[in-house]
């Protein structure tokens, strides 16, 4: 087996460029590569379009933030598309301040788009948000009597991930509810970089055990678990 | 007449009695949650939640959290024997595709016609969606669980939603503090009524069109 190159959350933020679509795995924060996350922050790097299940937890009053929270702060994201903005007042703020632009999307959608994008189709169909807002501009299809809505594909050009676990080839395993949209942005992105607490050899991960399979890593950052995080 | 006394505990109570063993069944943030601290004794349920497991169980002890393991509001949470994760596609094929028997929602407003109206207020408040549009529209069975009135005194149940619609058409029972009602044809009908309350005061508080059937009774034992 062909063995990824181990990078450090530096250089792995570094290789998100300006303007690029990014999708950042996690679900509320739990799940989230939070080492990548803290050194794109500190680089900076604007315009970028954020794909994620939510905009993360961030709670001015008791100072609690999380997932990709600390770049919605630093408005480094011209547009994020997500399901749930509900727990950050802040994406909020920049929505009505016209700041930055906010699409939100039904989480199965979502997660079908992404899915989608991964597995070489142009799109699903889908009942969910039919009669509502949600199918405002989009093409409706009558298929056996039921009507859908055409939902397009949705890639990007880095996703940053997180698991519990890799090889050195790139085979992940997941942990819990951490895993969420982690493995379907894997495959829909053209370059992947997997955040793991824990790396082991080429072979000690049993192939059955294997959520995402190698071939859709480009490279692994080992990012042991914190204290401060448990 | 009688007076209004807002009873979240009813609601919830009543609804947790709709289970059967074995269902797998989907609760909402806020009051639906309450729903699974009365699921009656003899009968299993299975919790499913939408960021990605089956078999949800309660809050761990202070010092057991887990933070790979939480709810869909970010909530530790613990698993229960036998459960499952799997990532947000499998969960949502899980729920569009009829696999969850019973979601139980809350709700802004909901009307005769079986729509709902549960994420947004234009102007005020923007959350989004989250996974609610696509268990409205894909559950086996949707249930809007609710206060009767607002604090303002106005009614939840109406004729037609003002709001953002969650889905169109979707929702087949709604269970307030005053009643227990199936919404069939366009209307909303009356199977139980919670004492205090009898039919003459909910049709005099519900802003739309109520029918109460012949089979419809007071229930008393909640």
């Amino acid at each position: 087996m062909v063995e990824k190159p181990v990078i450090s959350a530096l250089e792995a933020a570094r290789k998100v460029q300006a303007g690029n679509v990014v999708h950042v795995g996690g679900f509320l924060g739990c799940g989230s590569p939070d080492a990548v996350i803290a050194e794109l922050a500190k680089l900076g790097t604007r315009d970028l379009t954020l794909v994620c299940n939510d905009s993360s937890i961030l709670d001015q009053k008791s100072g609690k933030r999380n997932g990709v929270a600390p770049l919605i702060e630093n408005r480094q994201f011209a547009k994020v598309i997500v399901s749930h903005i509900g727990t950050n007042a802040e994406t909020q703020r920049q929505m009505n301040a016209g700041e930055t632009e906010v699409v939100l999307v039904p989480q199965g959608t979502l997660a079908e788009r992404i899915r989608a994008a991964g597995a070489g189709l142009g799109g699903i169909l889908t009942g969910t948000g039919v009669g509502t807002e949600v199918e405002e501009g989009k093409q409706k299809l009558l298929v056996k009597d039921k009507v859908y809505l055409l939902e397009e594909a949705l890639g990007g050009d880095v996703a940053l991930i997180k698991a519990a676990k890799a090889d050195r080839a790139g085979n992940l395993r997941y942990s819990k509810t951490a895993r969420n949209f982690n493995p379907l942005m894997a495959t829909a992105c053209a370059l992947v970089i997997a955040e793991v607490e824990e790396l082991v050899d080429i072979g000690d991960l049993d192939p059955d055990d294997v959520h995402t399979p190698s071939i859709f890593v480009d490279f692994i950052v080992v990012s042991p678990r914190t204290e401060a995080r448990a | 007449m009688t007076e209004y006394v807002e009873n979240k505990e009813i609601i919830a109570r009543r609804i947790a009695r709709m289970f059967h063993t074995g269902d797998v069944v989907n609760l909402g943030i806020g009051l639906p949650t309450l729903v699974g601290n009365y699921v009656p004794e003899g009968v299993t349920v299975i919790l499913q939640s939408e960021n990605g497991l089956i078999g949800l169980g309660p809050r761990p002890e202070p010092g057991k959290e887990d933070p790979d393991l939480t709810n869909a509001g970010g909530q530790p949470v613990s698993i229960q024997t036998g459960g499952a994760f799997f990532d947000s596609a499998t969960s949502f094929g899980i729920i569009r595709g009829g696999h969850v028997d019973y979601t139980v929602l809350g709700v802004l407003e909901v009307d005769q016609e079986a729509n709902l109206a549960n994420y947004k207020i234009p102007g005020k408040m923007v959350p989004g969606m989250g996974g609610a549009m696509d268990l409205v529209a894909g559950s086996r069975v949707v249930v809007a669980a609710t206060t009767h009135l607002e604090k303002s005194g106005a009614s939840k149940l109406k004729r037609r939603c003002s709001l953002p619609l969650t889905a169109a058409g979707q929702v087949d029972f709604v269970v307030t503090d005053v009643g227990f009602f199936q919404i069939v044809g366009g209307r909303f009908h009356l199977k139980e009524w919670f004492e205090p309350y009898d039919p003459e005061w909910i049709m005099a508080h519900t802003d739309a069109d109520v029918v109460v059937d012949d089979d419809s009774a007071a229930c008393k034992d909640l």
